[in-house]
């Protein structure tokens, strides 16, 4: 069992992702033409969480899709097990704000598989970044433009978010040894 | 998971967890085939060769799109225009192929085992798109797609079989297939088409269609196979049509939520008539939406890794 630290609870992330929605807000100058679509499995759990919150804000009811990067990932031919196909479903992006929203934000690798995939559905008018958390480490020239919580980690340590729509909690968590499943 | 396979051969050496895999992969990558740009870049700078010793339109073309909307490069070989016609044996037709580096030959064969010989020639992955009367793994895994799609699971479902049983690749490894799944399989045909001993692969075996029909939630339609028919196996197609062909009449046997598959090409007025084909309760559309999904999932899980070395090369092993 790795050591294992909780660096945002339930109320952590609840206060995290009311600021992030109101900074999407802020930078848009409202909501209009604004799409959100999260990165499966979590991220698109995110990208609803967020709906909600700006429509509990502005009032209104954001398009939310999921926008799944499997099929555009450069780590297939290393990897050793092969990820499985989750949910793609993109509603009409020409000429949309696209918000993108995850998990973690690590290599930028996963971001900019998700970029292409969307880039086959449409030519969005502009994409952003939202991450709940981002633990640096890029390897791409790819940055957020919404960050729930910056946080600085060593390469050997896991960060998992869990979220009571799949794990049954909500927390962050920090682990020495990788953990299974962590975003690598 | 992944597949740990190097080649797909036949449904009979596939475990459910491994038919389970393909199924959910293919369910997947239909949402692919709906997009206005049909391709993502998985498989590129992968190359798959057809190579085709028997005729097929629909079986070919699909193993193509597949690859293509992968973004696999595919190369077709007909044999009537290649060197076999000129005597190369089909050891050096693959040893030749071979060492232009394909990553995947589909093959298709009249003699049964040639893609598991070919197989044994070659490095690169080999997946069989029908060998003789043997097995047509890609085909029963695209019935299965089918019918779970419309009926939610495969286990529990009374699944009839009818035609020549005995020439049908596509009987065998649907028995295997959904057997595996929990699927109750009886076959049904003439006599004379009913090979001994089939029921050894665990299904019910009948002469009497109306029986095999009685109360099943699926009905596969076997295509009378002129072109493999040296003997006569019935006294005339129109005895055959009448007895073993389905119509409206035969088909309210079956329940009322019963669905119709035919892996194509059909005899229309032979083994189905026009009426049942078109009808509401015919798939057979589906069936050929759905082969490319589960040949872009086969290309996906045989082609989308590592191979040892590759991993240990690059430090993940």
């Amino acid at each position: 069992m790795p050591m294992k630290k909780i660096v945002l609870d339930d109320k952590a992330i609840e206060r995290a992702l009311a600021r992030v929605a109101h900074e999407i807000i802020e930078r848009n100058k409202g909501t209009e033409n604004l799409v959100i679509l999260g990165i499966p499995t979590r991220g698109y759990h995110l990208a609803l969480r967020l709906r909600k919150k700006i429509e509990e804000i502005e009032g209104v009811c954001l398009p939310v899709g999921a926008v799944d990067a499997t099929l555009y990932r450069d780590d297939l031919g290393i990897k050793k097990d092969q990820p499985s196909l989750k949910r793609m479903e993109i509603p009409p992006v020409d000429g949309k704000k696209v918000v993108m929203v995850d998990d973690v934000l690590f290599t930028g690798r996963t971001i900019r598989a998700a970029m292409n995939a969307l880039m086959d559905f449409g030519r969005p008018l502009a994409i952003q970044l939202a991450v709940l958390v981002d633990r640096g480490h890029r390897e791409l020239p790819i940055k957020a433009d919404y960050i729930g919580k910056n946080l600085p980690t060593s390469r050997k340590e896991g960060v998992k978010v869990h979220l009571s729509e799949t794990d049954g909690v909500n927390e962050v968590v920090v682990t020495v040894a990788p953990a299974e499943g962590t975003k690598q | 998971m992944r597949l740990k396979r190097k080649d797909l051969l036949g449904i009979e050496d596939l475990t459910r967890d491994e038919l389970e895999l393909i199924l959910s992969t293919a369910a997947s990558f239909k949402e692919v085939s709906e997009r206005e740009i049909k391709k993502v870049p998985t498989l590129r700078g992968k190359t798959v060769i057809n190579l085709f010793y028997e005729p097929s339109t629909r079986t070919r073309t699909s193993f193509e799109i597949a690859a293509k909307r992968m973004s696999a490069d595919a190369v077709n070989i007909s044999v009537s225009t290649s060197s076999v016609v000129k005597g190369e044996t089909l050891r050096d037709t693959a040893r030749n192929l071979e060492a232009m580096r394909p990553d995947c030959i589909v093959v298709r064969h009249a003699s049964s085992g040639t893609p598991h010989m070919l197989a044994g020639f070659v490095g690169c992955s080999v997946v069989n798109a029908g060998d003789g009367a043997h097995e047509h793994p890609s085909q029963a895994l695209l019935d299965m797609l089918t019918v779970k799609e419309k009926k939610g699971t495969l286990a529990g479902l009374k699944i009839a079989i009818v035609g020549d049983i005995a020439h049908s690749r596509v009987a065998r490894s649907n028995i295997y297939g959904f057997t595996k799944m929990g699927s109750e399989v009886t076959v049904a045909g003439p006599p004379t088409m009913l090979p001994a001993g089939i029921e050894k692969l665990g299904c019910k075996v009948t002469s009497n269609v109306e029986d095999a029909l009685k109360g099943t939630d699926v009905i596969m339609m076997l295509r009378i196979q002129m072109e493999r028919q040296s003997e006569s196996f019935f006294p005339t197609v129109r005895e055959y049509s009448r007895v073993y062909g389905l119509d409206e009449t035969k088909l309210k046997r079956a329940k009322d939520d019963v669905i119709i598959l035919h892996p194509g090409p059909i005899n229309r007025g032979v083994e189905i008539s026009s009426e049942v084909a078109d009808g509401p309760y015919s798939l057979i559309l589906d069936q050929v939406t759905n082969g490319v999904a589960v040949r872009m999932a086969i290309f996906y899980l045989l082609l989308g890794t590592a191979k040892e070395e590759q991993q240990i090369q690059a430090g993940k092993v």
